[in-house]
């Protein structure tokens, strides 16, 4: 089991280093490979020639769609196989070692499917609705780092934008809800639009309490000023982002519909919700943006809590990061933070699945209740604490980077 | 600006519909979330049971009883059979009045699992289901080796039941009671009837006080769970249930008030415990002797009269009354199922005002329906 995150991992780090000597400009830069990777990944080169920018866009863009569809295939397998054995089932079997390439066959199937269009559905709208859920989700991952040095877009206000785009997700489900025309699947979209904007709100104090400690909305430095010892994670920084990493994991799970809150695709009360009338490809559009956002999700609560790339051991952090290190060092190091980065991500996706065969699913009003009564009170107090904190504890500690632990060291 | 203009929307929830438990339509009424109105379709899966058990023999009219409610067909075997037998006057042997007591017991067993894992997945927990069917599939193991069916036994017959239990199959059903209490059920309480997100959704929710149980007739569980220790097992034993030690649960209110959908659930539960107690019981006491009356399976010939009997099914009160002109086919049959009866509260409950889509499901679940004997 282990392996397929690794595995998968090193596909994607071989699809980067198999388009790097494509993109070598006529420029070779002192440092050799490291400053390639920068350019190629950063893709906002100052130097060098346009087409090696748009290139360099271009592949980012392919890399993280290649990501994004293996970790959906991946994804798929491990939901079915993590449920069943909670269930005393074996899940898939027959196809591949342990079902592994059942994700495949579904996904062929799902592919040559008819592809029906309600007589009275909005055909524009009911056409477009996954594109925009799709696409919406994939941009969010601009400036998601994989690892150090692996990030599409670096932009400086990376977390601000990851939240700002996840709306654009709301509209694509309300489009499909609407033009669905059909009346579960507008129960659907109203829930999803009330359940997605409200839990936005603490998911947005979240990353604002996490900016104001760190001095930055950059996924990267906030990442950066993570290393050390794991206690320098910003979810062991102070009591306040403590509580707000586990406020801004259960409203990950209302903001990609996952059980407890699965409400806009309640299987038993819904049906399918909003997209009970999708089928084929467009279906699986859908399904794939909804794995994808469990990943982006898990992906940002490692960024923002869980000490990003770092492993929270020097010695083994440390590998490659020395100004004079050798490419082969860097290169380890870079596939060892990647690992690690995705790993955790991994890890935390897979509590999503295990919260969501576990517990039973809210009640539309017990869900904005929890938000706005509960949620979003304690996320404020939580803001303001951690603010005051990193004032006056702050002080205590020596250096820049600190922690409620610091005295460990 | 003008004001936004909101209408009432008709929904149909079924006849295909994952949460009403077979082919059942209702119309509701909503405004948004909220339930306004509901209005029943029932009908869909009738076959007409009555007409056809005129027009075949006493004995052939058992496998038409499984079909009713089809997962508990152990008891609404007994029913008719019991029925019968009192119309001829006779009473079944000794040992097979212990093997009925034991399967029909197990089978209620079975139904409560079936009913706490569909609920689970009504409410949005599906492990629940998988653990329930888990367990189940040892109930039907056991059915299967007594007498061949894993669901439409046509096990108990008039005059006795179709096959002799053996000492094999008795120590299965042994090991089952030990696998099952307490330590399943204590499992089942962990995972969902004190789960937090469990009792938010389902305490408060469908109350049925207890007049208004009373008033609509209901039995069962549902009953029960409104606070009324009505159980025929106790009230008017039948078989030989006047021989074994057990208790009647109620709902209490213990986490909302009396007669709400955790109580009903919760009734179930604790059903289960007290249907291990009545099996091991008939374990211990099991006789030797004949298990069925074999002349009788060739020609039932009950004379000129009626016979009402009732028996308590896994969903409440199952009578049969039938009426006899002296030949081999029943003159007139009536059934009385309990779920035609549980359901009729439905509409009454989602009336209140503060019922929403997601409470229809936790409602519909709660009553515990099958269609089959809704419709028959």
């Amino acid at each position: 089991m282990a392996s397929i995150p690794l595995f998968l991992s090193a596909a994607f780090h071989s699809c980067w280093l198999a388009q790097a000597p494509a993109l070598e400009t006529s420029k070779s830069s002192p440092n050799g490979l490291e400053a390639l990777l920068q350019r190629l990944v950063h893709s906002y080169p100052a130097e060098g020639t346009w087409w090696g920018a748009i290139a360099a866009m271009l592949i980012a863009c392919l890399a993280v769609f290649a990501f994004l569809n293996l970790f959906a295939l991946f994804a798929v397998w491990l939901e079915r196989k993590v449920s069943a054995h909670m269930q005393c089932r074996l899940g898939p079997m027959e196809v591949g070692p342990h079902g592994v390439l059942q994700t495949i066959a579904d996904g062929i199937k799902l592919t040559v499917k008819e592809d029906i269009i309600p007589r009275v559905a909005d055909k524009v709208l009911f056409i477009v609705a996954p594109i925009i859920v799709f696409t919406g989700t994939f941009i969010r991952f601009a400036p998601l780092p994989f690892g150090d040095y692996l990030v599409a877009s670096d932009l400086n206000l990376g977390l601000f934008y990851i939240a700002a785009v996840g709306s654009v997700e709301v509209l694509g489900v309300i489009m499909a809800g609407w033009s669905s025309n059909n009346k579960w699947s507008l129960f659907g979209t109203i829930r999803t639009a009330t359940q997605m904007v409200s839990y936005e709100i603490p998911i947005g104090i979240a990353f604002v309490t996490v900016a104001v400690s760190a001095g930055t909305l950059s996924t990267m430095q906030i990442v950066e000023q993570q290393s050390g010892w794991f206690w320098h994670w910003f979810v062991f920084r102070n009591p306040f982002l403590m509580v707000l990493s586990i406020i801004y994991l259960i409203a990950s799970l209302a903001e990609c519909k996952r059980s407890p809150f699965d409400l806009p695709e309640a299987e038993s009360e819904l049906v399918s919700g909003f997209h009970t009338e999708y089928t084929g490809i467009r279906f699986a559009l859908f399904f794939l943006s909804e794995y994808a956002a469990m990943y982006l999700v898990s992906g940002v609560a490692v960024v923002a809590f869980f000490g990003g790339w770092y492993l929270g051991i020097p010695v083994i952090d440390r590998i490659g990061a020395a100004p004079d290190s050798s490419a082969l060092a860097f290169v380890i190091g870079l596939l060892i933070k990647a690992h690690v980065l995705i790993g955790k991500a991994v890890g935390l996706v897979f509590v999503q699945m295990w919260v969501r065969w576990t517990l039973p699913r809210v009640r539309l009003d017990q869900m904005m209740s929890l938000c706005l009564k509960v949620l979003l009170p304690i996320s404020l107090a939580c803001l303001v604490g951690s603010a005051l904190w990193d004032l006056f504890m702050g002080s205590l500690a020596s250096g820049k980077e600190y922690s409620m632990f610091f005295w460990l060291e | 600006m003008r004001d936004i203009r909101t209408e009432e929307m008709l929904l149909n929830m079924g006849p295909q519909h994952p949460s009403t438990h077979g082919v059942f339509r209702v119309v509701i009424r909503t405004d948004g979330e909220m339930v306004l109105e509901t209005e029943s379709h029932i009908g869909y899966l009738h076959r007409c049971f009555e007409k056809v058990a005129e027009n075949v023999s006493y004995v052939q009219v058992v496998p038409y009883t499984d079909r009713m409610d089809y997962v508990c067909s152990m008891i609404n075997n007994l029913g008719w059979a019991e029925a019968v037998e009192k119309l001829l006057g006779i009473e079944a042997p000794e040992r097979a009045q212990y093997i009925r007591v034991m399967v029909a017991e197990l089978n209620r067993i079975a139904s409560h699992l079936l009913a706490f894992g569909t609920y689970g997945m009504d409410i949005g927990a599906v492990t629940p289901f998988l653990y329930a069917f888990r367990d189940r599939e040892k109930i039907l193991k056991i059915f299967e080796k007594l007498c061949g069916q894993r669901l439409n036994y046509t096990y108990v017959r008039v005059g006795g039941v179709s096959f002799d239990i053996t000492d094999e199959i008795l120590k299965d059903i042994e090991d089952f009671c030990n696998y099952f209490e307490p330590d399943i059920i204590d499992e089942y309480n962990r995972l969902l009837s004190y789960n937090g997100i469990f009792i938010s959704r389902t305490a408060n929710v469908g109350v049925i006080p207890r007049q208004m149980a009373i008033g609509y007739g209901l039995t069962g569980p549902n009953l029960r769970g409104s606070g009324v220790r009505r159980d025929l097992r106790k009230d008017e034993p039948y078989c030989i249930y006047d021989r074994f030690q057990f208790e009647i649960p109620a709902g209490s209110g213990e986490q909302g008030q009396t007669g709400d959908c955790w109580d009903r659930y919760m009734v179930r539960i604790r059903e289960m415990t007290q249907s291990i107690m009545i099996v091991r019981q008939a374990l211990k006491g099991i006789p030797s002797g004949l298990h069925l009356d074999k002349k009788l399976q060739l020609k039932v010939k009950p004379p000129k009269g009626e016979a009402y009997h009732k028996v308590e099914g896994a969903r409440g009160e199952l009578g049969f009354h039938i009426v006899s002109d002296g030949s081999e086919k029943p003159y007139r049959v009536k059934t009385r199922g309990p779920s035609f009866c549980n359901i009729s509260v439905l509409d009454e409950l989602t009336r209140t005002g503060k019922c929403m889509v997601a409470d229809m499901v936790a409602i519909i679940g709660s009553l515990d329906i099958v269609m089959g004997e809704v419709d028959r």
